[in-house]
């Protein structure tokens, strides 16, 4: 295609948006709820995985040894747990590091109720390994292995928080594919009646187009142009909204629920962007040919 | 230039359109259509426009052979050839100069070459002064005007007019005659479809006749008479 009849197949693009005023601007608005629904879904779903993941680091089983397993038995316990596939790390605790965290967990501002146990450490063969796993699915395996080791006597697992974290993990991730497919296919049907419209309102000039000898590309581009400018117009709008939506949530939570600063952890807007950004705009993009290319195919054999 | 061997159109089963043409129309002839309505008129235009196909026969035009022609030739063939409509068919929403170079455009013309071939057109048409006028600011005869300088802007080697006057008054219809003939006189070949039996009897051109789709009579300074 010539530079001149690329810039004319766009100014009949744009100028096809503006006959069809009322048609362009539906889709816009629904192909931008769309991507609006989809940036909102994935800020959730991103932030989500950010927090479990996070939480999944600090899911640790805990190994406890026999009451005479030697202290080369104990190495060697840790040296084979840190070379398990998962183990993230693995945390000597000695049993006066035991007490100490059980005194601060427990008893906590009335450290004088542990006052009787100065001199005698109630948790004198407690001293463990904490063990932590990238991904709790893995926990079982590790758990099996450190049974397993020689001079090991329990393992504290926590196997509700485990499973639970990875459902919760997995459900996100089926619902949100779900949403997004619902998503995109509405949009693509959205695109395709403006066009179809479009395609209507000006065939009788595509009969004259097609007398005159225009070649079927030469029919077909602008109409792919004015689904692209509405499948980008679609995808900026919400993508900029969110953008300030999303600082702006997550400081009115923060501010709002100041207990929650200690517990989770929101992902900065530009770590979510890099990858909404270009995803959304794709999206729109994408969408705006896929639905005016094939929907202009079906309407152009002259 | 353009020639039909045993051509048959069925458009369903049993009804024939066209049933057995033969037809040889030379370079630079100037050739009237008549037939009352349903004698295959309409379907032959649209067989050498190449909208339709024929059941049986062959189609040659310009050297090529329309049966065997494949869909994505079909714009380069039909460049070849301008064509004028009773109803004119301009872009309402489009100037004068617009219309024109958007023939041009289509055909993917430089902006150079239709800044200098749309003015040349309108100046053949006599409508040069009107080139920033819309559609409906114009009368039918000057709407068919600007519809044949875009026919001809792309300097076709056929015109084919279906009916190009049978909105238009006598005098216009005259006006748009004229046209035509100079369009010839320049060496095209120009096809009239048509009913008006005033012109055709004046003119002394070609006259090929057609009834219930065979042609009946081919006179080489025919007249024609409405059979009512």
């Amino acid at each position: 295609m010539k530079i001149s009849t690329f810039g004319y197949s766009m100014r009949q693009g744009v100028k096809n948006i503006g006959r069809n005023k009322m048609f362009s601007i539906a889709s816009v608005a629904t192909m931008a709820a769309c991507i609006f629904l989809f940036g909102l879904f994935y800020a959730i779903v991103v932030n989500f995985n950010y927090i479990v993941e996070k939480a999944e680091k600090g899911v640790a089983i805990t190994v406890f040894f026999n009451e005479d397993a030697t202290q080369a038995q104990k190495d060697a316990i840790g040296t084979k747990l840190k070379d398990t596939d998962g183990v993230l790390s693995v945390n000597y605790i000695s049993s006066d590091e035991a007490w100490d965290n059980f005194q601060g967990d427990y008893f906590g501002e009335s450290a004088e109720l542990a006052e009787g146990f100065k001199s005698d450490n109630p948790l004198a063969n407690s001293d463990n390994y904490e063990v932590y796993m990238d991904d709790v699915a893995k926990q079982k395996d590790v758990v099996d292995f450190a049974l397993g080791l020689e001079g090991v006597r329990k393992v504290n697992k926590s196997d509700i928080v485990a499973k639970t974290l990875t459902s919760v993990n997995r459900l996100v991730g089926y619902v949100s594919i779900a949403i997004i497919i619902i998503l995109l296919a509405v949009s693509v049907f959205l695109i395709s009646n403006t066009v179809t419209m479009g395609v209507t309102v000006r065939r009788e000039e595509i009969a004259i187009m097609k007398y005159i000898g225009a070649k079927d590309g030469f029919v077909r581009a602008p109409f792919i142009f004015e689904g692209l400018i509405i499948g980008f117009i679609g995808a900026v709008i919400p993508l900029v909204l969110l953008y300030f939506m999303y600082e702006k949530a997550i400081q009115y939570v923060m501010t709002r629920f100041s207990l929650l600063k200690n517990i989770i952890d929101f992902l900065p807007v530009i770590d979510v962007y890099r990858t909404l950004l270009p995803v959304g705009l794709a999206l729109g993009v994408g969408i705006g040919f896929i639905g005016s290319f094939f929907t202009i195919r079906k309407h152009l054999r002259v | 230039m353009i020639e039909l061997k045993d051509v048959k159109k069925e458009y369903s089963k049993g009804i024939a359109a066209l049933n057995g043409i033969n037809l040889k129309i030379n370079q630079g002839e100037f050739v009237f259509i008549v037939g009352d309505s349903g004698s295959g008129k309409s379907t032959l235009i649209s067989l050498i426009m190449k909208e339709i196909d024929p059941t049986s026969g062959t189609i040659v035009v310009n050297g090529q052979n329309l049966n065997r022609m494949k869909h994505r030739k079909i714009p380069m063939y039909r460049r070849g050839i301008g064509v004028v409509f009773q109803d004119f068919r301009l872009l309402k929403d489009r100037n004068i100069y617009e219309n024109i170079a958007f023939a041009q455009r289509v055909t993917e013309t430089s902006s150079r070459v239709i800044k200098k071939k749309v003015p040349a057109a309108l100046s053949l048409v006599g409508l040069a002064q009107k080139y920033k006028s819309y559609p409906k600011e114009l009368s039918g005869g000057e709407q068919q005007r600007v519809a044949i300088a875009r026919a001809i802007v792309n300097e076709p080697a056929i015109l084919l007019a279906d009916e190009p006057t049978g909105n238009l008054d006598p005098t216009n219809s005259w006006e748009i005659m004229k046209l035509l003939e100079e369009a010839n006189d320049r060496g095209t070949t120009v096809l009239v479809v048509t009913h008006n039996q005033e012109i055709v009897n004046e003119m002394k051109k070609r006259v090929i006749t057609m009834k219930k789709g065979v042609i009946v009579s081919d006179e080489k300074k025919g007249g024609y008479k409405h059979e009512n």
